[in-house]
């Protein structure tokens, strides 16, 4: 809502500037979004007098005219033809900024210095507040009283200033006038000076006239009708004050009878149309809009309609769009002799249904959507007849007034007890008095409390605690003071799951990956080659096309990531995320029931560790993250097992895993297959992905330290030679199974190939620990178990000892 | 014995000079086993005491003992100078360059994000708030509805929201924990919780991501006042901010809070004087809040005769930016691993 400074000074008394306004608006909850000064670029125009006028001596078509301005004349070269010496005109010297963007600077035309610009009105915008005919042909001529050397925005007193309101959505009042001025007036304490006419409840003296019948078929959708019948009107431009605060608005004038209609809107907040009379049928009805009816809207586009959409129509065809847009066919013109002027109250949700569907938005049906007045009606068709009689635009003969069900009005009961309870601070009766009188609520108190009328403008207040809000918005949100919460301490903790998923944060970091943040919603054919197209959940409005469904793998965003980073050189690429991927788990589209929402864990890792004078890079490849994985295994107690992966087209066949937990799959790890990863990385890169949940259940909260051991161990190493194709890890299994109880530990520290080893055989050297916790081994038993697991592991997998 | 002594006195010059011309451990050695050894020069000298009159014996025996006696000393203090000696050119050679970098232990970083949200939630957790939490895939009720924002509320357009059918929608804000938690702990007081978490708009531009987090918070209990509202938040802004900051409460709208009001905190770039962050004002606008509005602490289950409650929603990319001095809020979803491991 655009409000002009000098409008709303007609209505409430303002003796702050504009700026200091806009902050008491604001700290008041009516935010202010700008102040705009119209005028500040014109502060360099001033009003000249031609003082002699004579041809261009280089060129046919400009004349070189002596412009004073008292003190001083200036030479000014112009094209105009309507001049003539002692004529008043605006005079834009060097500096002036005019309102169609041109700055003026002194400049030869054809040879001859030009000290400034005699202006037309619509070089300065002036062309819908003051009327062509005076500027028809050329330059403005001002009337032959305006001073000369004076500024010319100052003698026109053209609005300065203008307050963009930014509303909330309660506060719809703000949309008129009449309701900003009372709003001023609650947050100044300076007084109101409303006409009659701002007082909804009073209604106009105007007879009910019988020409012509209104039907409200839609009594849910339309709450009331009313019209003002209007003759002998004549079309013309509306007076440079109306023109002005349209302009200032926002709202382009066109003629008296359509200003009108739009000035009664802006003031009071009642949407208003006026229709030709003569081109409507029979009686006027409000109905749905037939299936694939037809209207030529005023903006001249060809609407084709459906039945949730609300019509004015006569007896033979639709008149408007109700509370959006009137109709062609029935606009006033220059030939207009006979007007309806409507003034009606619709349901903002057909409204909001009729404007979305068509795309069309409109002053009357921004207000019908937020909240209008539903008692207003009547009192702006007073308004408007004052008006059509001021400016002797028509002759209003009489109303009519079809009432559906209007709202009752409400009261609510405010008490210096609850606010004071509410706010926190002591709230007395005076207060609540002093809060009501700069309302302008009418009340009545009982005991203790107020019986308060509320309004039929403030629709938004409709409790009690409305009623406080308003009493800390006069009273000053700076009274609430700071305090604890009265009650019982609580302990605040997160939960072992929220605290394991902290964790699970702070290990991967702290084995050296980074966090990474990546969108909920990916490309659906990157989703699915990764994730589960079956339980994709796509979004009905995507912003574009690659945010279209919600992930159900982590891994797209990931490449994503390392992608991005590859290409801007960041090479050492080591990343995770922790966060949910969502699965519908249903085969019904549209869903439902909500998706089951699951947290993944998943990492990427590319290129190598950064190079260091000390140590060798080391490859960002499968066995770093698995390293990662099995370090995070360690911490929570977890015991994964590596199982060569099943079903991953997208990793390389030789270097994945699926990760188990006991039986149960829990994740994948693998390097990315060649073939993908030519779309994703330009070098190998490694994923692993992992559900948390069954991590978190699995996990070894509570640890059980065991004490020291008493006897010494014995350490052996001990090489086997295997074929190939044998994992390790079964090697391990069985060495472990055959050491029995005293052996305690095999660790792989070396895996060998090449000569002497047969080929397709490999060597594995293990670091064996057999401990006893009751009494120290000799070397004759772990001699002898050594053996038994040499030939143990010959039998299984025909190896044999590797002699050095 | 004359001769005895003289010859005493001469290799102990002779070895005494020896000595001093031996320049390793090794050496010594030899030198002690050639002089004083069961063969050594000494050893013979003495053997040839006996060979003296008795008398003169034990006068001849002081002075051989005195000899050997100094020639050890001797042997010691040259075995001790080389050993400093060695020790020091073994110190020299093995110095090293202490400028040179470490070995580096690289250590990763967690999201900007994360770090705040996680000390936001230590904040409130040591105020006695809980952590709560919610579907980020949420019905319509829930989002809305439950929220005091019935369908064509006018409010509803305040938030442009991503749809999944016409009843299903990403949550466009955290506040549908409020009323999950109330409906799962009714009737119990207090319902003290914060609620951090993904929201969803469709909004992206420099300064609106279509994806960002949120963290709400909720007090419900009897007797709870707006001014409870302005401590709780006054404490977390210091913790958070500075313990200089202070904040204040402007009025505001939002449909499940009334009254609402917005949260500024003075600035910490410039200490409320004014400064290009805050635009000159001194205040940055940081969370929306209010007293839950009556019919969304029914809609929980709670009567709001009896109990009341306030309600906030805090952006924690505001937060981040705020608090890392961040300017481009696309910065935290672009993963850049320059700017992540700077945190």
């Amino acid at each position: 809502m655009k409000v002009s400074l000098e409008w709303l000074r007609e209505l409430v008394e303002v003796r702050q500037d504009a700026a200091a306004l806009a902050a008491t608006l604001t700290n008041g909850g009516i935010e202010v979004g700008s102040v705009d000064d119209l005028n500040a670029g014109l502060t360099q125009v001033v009003i000249g007098v031609i003082q002699e006028q004579g041809k261009h001596p280089n060129a046919e078509k400009l004349w070189v005219c002596r412009v004073g301005t008292g003190e001083k004349s200036f030479s000014v070269v112009t094209g105009a033809r309507n001049l003539r010496e002692g004529d008043k005109v605006p005079l834009a010297l060097p500096g002036a900024q005019l309102p169609n963007g041109l700055t003026i600077q002194a400049s030869k035309l054809k040879g001859v210095l030009s000290e400034g610009m005699l202006c037309s009105a619509e070089e300065l915008l002036l062309e819908t507040t003051l009327g062509e005919r005076r500027s028809a042909g050329g330059i403005l001529i001002l009337p032959q009283a305006a001073p000369v050397g004076e500024k010319l925005a100052a003698y026109l007193g053209l609005d300065r200033y203008v307050l963009d309101l930014e509303l909330y959505p309660n506060r719809p009042d703000c949309l008129a006038m009449v309701n900003v001025a009372r709003e001023v007036s609650s947050l100044t304490g300076e007084k109101t000076h409303l006409p009659k006419w701002a007082d909804t409840t009073q209604l106009p003296q105007l007879p009910l006239s019988g020409d012509i019948r209104v039907m409200i078929d839609e009594p849910d959708l339309c709450r009331r009708y009313a019209g003002l019948l209007v003759d002998e009107v004549k079309i013309a431009p509306s007076p440079d004050w109306m023109r002005r605060r349209l302009s200032a608005a926002g709202v382009r004038p066109i003629n008296n009878i359509v200003d009108i209609t739009n000035y009664v809107m802006l003031e009071l907040g009642q949407p208003l149309h006026a229709f030709d009379r003569e081109t409507i049928e029979g009686a006027v009805h409000v109905r749905r809009a037939r299936a694939g009816e037809k209207l030529v809207t005023l903006d001249k586009a060809d609407r084709s309609l459906d039945p949730d959409m609300l019509l004015i129509a006569d007896e033979r065809k639709a008149l408007g769009l109700a509370g959006v847009m009137g109709g062609l066919e029935s606009e006033v013109t220059e030939k207009t002799r006979k007007l309806l002027v409507e003034s009606a109250h619709f349901e903002a949700v057909s409204i909001r249904r009729t404007g979305r569907r068509l795309g069309l938005r409109s002053e009357a049906a921004n207000r019908f959507e937020k909240g209008v007045n539903p008692y207003g009606c009547l009192a702006a068709l007073g308004r408007v007849s004052e008006l059509l009689l001021r400016l002797g635009a028509g002759r209003p003969l009489g109303l009519v007034d079809e009432v559906g069900r209007l709202p009752a009005p409400r009261q609510i009961v405010f008490t210096a007890r609850r606010t004071a309870e509410v706010l926190g601070f002591d709230v007395s009766a005076r207060d609540l008095r002093l809060v009501l009188d700069r309302l302008g609520f009418s009340f009545e108190p009982e005991g203790e409390e107020f019986r308060v009328q509320i309004p039929s403008y403030r629709p938004d207040l409709e409790i009690e605690e409305d009623l406080i809000e308003e009493a800390a918005r006069l009273l000053g949100y700076s009274r609430i003071p700071a305090t604890q919460p009265r009650g019982g301490q609580t302990q605040g903790r997160r939960t072992e799951e929220q605290e394991f998923r902290r964790r699970l944060r702070h290990v991967l970091a702290g084995a050296g990956m980074d966090e990474v943040t990546t969108y909920s919603f990916v490309r659906a054919e990157a989703d699915a080659a990764w994730g589960s197209a079956k339980d994709a959940v796509a979004l009905l409005n995507p912003l574009r096309e690659e945010q279209g469904v919600m992930r159900t793998t982590l891994i797209p965003g990931l490449l994503e990531v390392a992608q991005r980073n590859v290409s801007r050189h960041n090479l050492d690429v080591s990343v995770f995320e922790i966060g949910n991927v969502y699965l519908a788990e249903q085969p019904d589209r549209p869903l439902r029931r909500l998706p089951r929402e699951s947290l993944r864990v998943a990492g990427l890792a590319a290129g190598k560790s950064k190079r260091h004078w000390l140590t060798a890079p080391y490859a960002h490849d499968f066995f770093y993250l698995k390293g990662i994985l099995e370090e995070m295994a360690r911490e929570f107690r977890l015991t994964f097992a590596f199982r060569p992966a099943r079903d991953e087209p997208l990793l390389h066949p030789g270097r994945s895993a699926d990760i188990y937990l006991g039986e149960t799959k829990v994740g994948v790890l693998g390097e990315i297959h060649p073939a993908a990863a030519k779309e994703w990385v330009p070098d190998r890169g490694v994923v692993f992905e992992l559900e948390v949940d069954p991590l978190f259940r699995q996990a070894g909260i509570w640890l059980k330290a065991r004490s020291v051991p008493r006897y010494p161990g014995v350490q052996r190493d001990l090489a086997v030679v295997v074929p190939r194709g044998v994992p390790a890890a079964e090697v391990r299994e069985r060495i472990l199974e055959l050491g029995g109880e005293l052996l305690q530990q095999a660790e792989i520290f070396d895996v060998y190939t090449g000569q002497p080893i047969p080929e397709d055989h490999r060597s594995l050297a293990f670091s064996l620990h057999y401990l006893s916790p009751e009494r120290t081994l000799i070397d004759e038993e772990v001699n002898a178990l050594n053996a038994r697991i040499i030939e143990g592991i010959q039998q299984d997998f025909g190896a044999e000892w590797r002699k050095e | 014995m004359v001769l005895l002594q003289e010859e005493v006195r001469r290799l102990e010059a002779e070895t005494l000079a020896l000595l001093a011309n031996t320049d390793s451990p090794e050496e010594i050695r030899n030198l002690k086993v050639k002089v004083l050894g069961k063969k050594g020069t000494l050893t013979a000298l003495l053997r040839r005491m006996g060979s003296l009159p008795p008398a003169e014996r034990p006068l001849m025996g002081q002075i051989v003992n005195e000899a050997r006696n100094k020639l050890e000393q001797a042997w010691n203090e040259r075995e001790r100078m080389l050993e400093e000696q060695l020790l020091k050119e073994r110190l020299e050679g093995e110095r090293i360059d202490v400028t040179l970098p470490g070995l580096r232990f690289p250590k990763g970083h967690l999201h900007p994000l994360s770090q705040v949200i996680e000390e936001i939630e230590d904040i409130f957790l040591g105020m006695g708030f809980e952590i709560a939490e919610g579907p980020e895939i949420e019905t319509d009720y829930y989002n809305f509805e439950a929220l005091n924002l019935p369908k064509e509320h006018p409010a509803r357009e305040m938030q442009d929201s991503f749809y999944i059918s016409e009843e299903i929608l990403l949550r466009t804000q955290t506040s549908p924990v409020q009323i999950r938690t109330m409906e799962r702990q009714r009737p119990r007081l207090p319902v003290k919780i914060i609620a951090p978490g993904k929201v969803y708009r469709r909004d992206d531009d420099a300064t609106h991501s279509p994806m960002f987090h949120q963290v709400e918070g909720l007090f419900v209990d009897r007797g709870i006042r707006m001014s409870d509202l302005l401590g709780v938040l006054l404490n977390f802004s210091r913790q958070m901010f500075g313990a200089e900051r202070e904040i204040r409460l402007r009025p505001s709208f939002f449909p499940f809070t009334e009254p609402s009001a917005e949260v500024d905190v003075s600035c910490m770039l410039c200490g409320g004087t004014g400064c290009r962050v805050c635009k000159g004002t001194g205040w940055l606008e940081i969370l929306g809040s209010g007293m839950v509005h009556p019919k969304v602490l029914a809609m929980g289950g709670y009567d709001p005769r009896e109990v009341t409650g306030f309600a906030f929603g805090m952006g924690a990319e505001r937060v981040a930016m705020l608090k890392y001095g961040i300017e481009d809020m696309r910065l935290m979803f672009d993963n850049d691993l320059r700017f992540l491991r700077q945190f």
